[in-house]
């Protein structure tokens, strides 16, 4: 056996690892078996918004460049309808240390981890937040281990993950790399029982707090150089952090009227948890696999409440596909100087969209960017998928199927977005948080609870008990 | 014998649950298959390769496993032109320009 405990034994320790490993006691925000006071666990933080900045300026995060995409602004005006085309700008967040936004994420854990007299920081995640973690680990002088779901079980990973894990080694982490499945979570909650080490957890308190500047950056950078608000910003959506904390910044900083627009890689029909599926996504985040599990049922996670609550933000929840976010990344590279991503750039294959039906003197905002390079590149990602035998061919992106077919869309008119009904995904945050719960005997706690966690009205709520109260009950 | 020498850059494997362990809600391509973790670190003492060998890992852990590489590569890279890449942006700038 590889841990002292076996999976059992150390799963039915769950709550204790992780309270253990975060030193947040999250029973204090329970109110009742169903809700739970968000705000409150938000706060108990101890840090505002400005000493968030000064804790990552220290860092050297943030304060990336936002970027006006003249080129693609002008292009889209080009095949808009009279009068339409908005401003596109990009937050140019490849600008952090480790190359990505998930800076932000780390440096607010990471430095409490420190504060807190940790030696250590685990983080679960084959993503870019594992580089950012370590990058701050380094910073702070802390050891670092990063878990990552790498590799099926023919020992063959993606091009993207390896690269994250060459990354991580060369900012001095540990790297863990495992085969497919969840039990990754056993993994994580083991190593922190053995190394005692601090959990940076990408859903903590600490992980979403550290977005919220990137939000307030862009609405502070857009008044003052456009004197107003942006109509809409549009976020990659994978595990919800990034829709959240972007949102909450947002709101911070006093905008309400700009729309949050969640924006995933369409991987319908691709199972997460299997083995034979895994080398077929061509992207291994910002998609449908991570962004619907986690809008509907957000306390899935390694945290007992997860911070990261998209549905309470969401105005829009958009797919792209894979063809159209690698066709972005070859544009933006071409017209606009800016070799970045693919990842990061789902929210701009969106926005080259959206910005068609909005008028000229608006504003959409791309609120990320990624760094690239060898595996984490189009070249890269397409070259494997060609050999996992998925069958890349220029032509309608409407042709694409996750997992057997990536179509390279001929020009930019043929980009669509396809709208995901957000009624029907808080219908099922609605199931899911309610199965098992007799829903005729709700209290106003909880159903006040329940209407702001899907942004909506309490009479919308009580509709909702009416119409499932006889099938539910 | 192999002899591969102490604090040497090397990678060990593990198996962490065998099939029978694994969750029972998961698909049967995953659940038939071990579940599996491998690690870098410098060889802690001399050991024989494909033989159980302890690491001392970056973080400064010690890990024990089956000492499976030595001196394990990154060998991903860009690999061969995408050639559906290569004309994106032509028919755009055109757009651009009024040329279309």
């Amino acid at each position: 056996m590889m841990f002292g405990q076996t999976y059992q034994q150390t799963m039915q320790r769950r709550n204790e690892i992780i309270s253990n490993s975060l030193k947040v006691n999250y029973e204090q925000f329970q109110t009742s078996p169903i809700a739970f006071d968000y705000e409150k666990m938000m706060t108990v933080l101890g840090y505002n918004i400005k000493e968030v900045m000064k804790i990552q300026k220290e860092a050297q995060v943030g304060n990336t460049p936002l970027w006006e995409l003249k080129q693609l602004t002008k292009l889209i005006r080009n095949i808009s309808p009279k009068g339409k085309g908005a401003r596109i700008l990009m937050k140019d967040e490849a600008a952090n240390p480790s190359g990505s936004f998930k800076d932000r994420r780390a440096s607010l854990a990471v430095y409490e981890a420190k504060k807190r007299g940790f030696t250590g920081v685990v983080a679960a995640t084959s993503g870019n937040y594992g580089a950012a973690v370590a990058s701050q680990a380094a910073k702070q002088g802390l050891k670092c281990i990063v878990l990552q779901e790498a590799s099926d079980s023919d020992g063959i990973g993606q091009p993207e993950i390896i690269e994250k894990a060459r990354k991580c080694e060369s900012l001095g982490a540990e790297v863990v790399q495992l085969s497919v499945g969840p039990e990754l979570f056993y993994t994580a909650l083991a190593t922190l029982d053995e190394t005692k080490y601090f959990n940076a957890s990408l859903y903590s308190p600490y992980a979403i707090a550290g977005v919220e500047t990137l939000g307030y950056e862009i609405a502070s950078e857009v008044q003052q150089q456009f004197g107003k608000e942006p109509a809409a910003v549009c976020i990659t959506h994978a595990g919800g952090g990034n829709v959240t904390g972007t949102a909450r910044g947002l709101r911070k900083y006093g905008n309400i009227q700009t729309k949050i627009i969640g924006v995933s890689v369409d991987l319908k029909g691709l199972h997460m948890a299997s083995d034979q599926d895994f080398n077929r996504k061509s992207f291994t985040t910002g998609h449908t696999g991570f962004s619907i599990p986690f809008t509907t049922n957000p306390d899935r996670s390694d945290v007992p409440y997860n911070a990261a609550r998209p549905l309470r933000y969401l105005d829009q929840f958009i797919t792209v596909t894979q063809g159209e976010v690698f066709y972005t990344t070859e544009l933006l590279a071409k017209l606009e100087g800016l070799e970045r991503g693919p990842a990061g750039n789902t929210s701009l294959a969106a926005a080259l969209v959206l910005a068609q039906q909005l008028d000229e003197d608006e504003i959409i905002v791309v609120q990320e960017t990624e760094y690239t390079g060898a595996g984490k590149h189009p070249v890269a990602q397409l070259n494997f998928a060609k050999k996992q035998g998925i069958n890349v061919y220029k032509g309608n992106p409407e042709e694409n199927k996750p997992g057997s077919t990536i179509v390279i869309p001929e020009h930019i008119q043929q980009l669509r977005v396809e709208e995901i009904d957000l009624e029907r995904i808080r219908e099922s945050y609605l199931r899911n948080k309610l199965k098992n719960q007799n829903i005729n005997k709700l209290n106003t706690e909880d159903k006040n609870f329940l209407a702001k966690e899907i942004n909506r009205d309490l009479n919308y709520i009580e509709s909702y008990i009416n119409r499932n109260s006889s099938v539910l009950s | 014998m192999n002899i591969v020498k102490k604090g040497t850059w090397v990678e060990v494997k593990n198996i962490i649950l065998n099939p029978e362990d694994r969750l029972s809600q998961l698909p049967k391509d995953t659940k038939e298959v071990p579940y599996e973790m491998k690690v870098k670190g410098f060889l802690a003492n001399d050991a024989n390769i494909n033989e159980n060998a302890t690491i001392r890992t970056l973080s400064g852990r010690l890990i024990k496993g089956e000492l499976t590489q030595l001196q394990p590569e990154y060998n991903h890279s860009f690999g061969p032109p995408v050639i559906e890449l290569l004309h994106i942006g032509e028919e755009e700038i055109n757009i651009l320009n009024n040329r279309q």
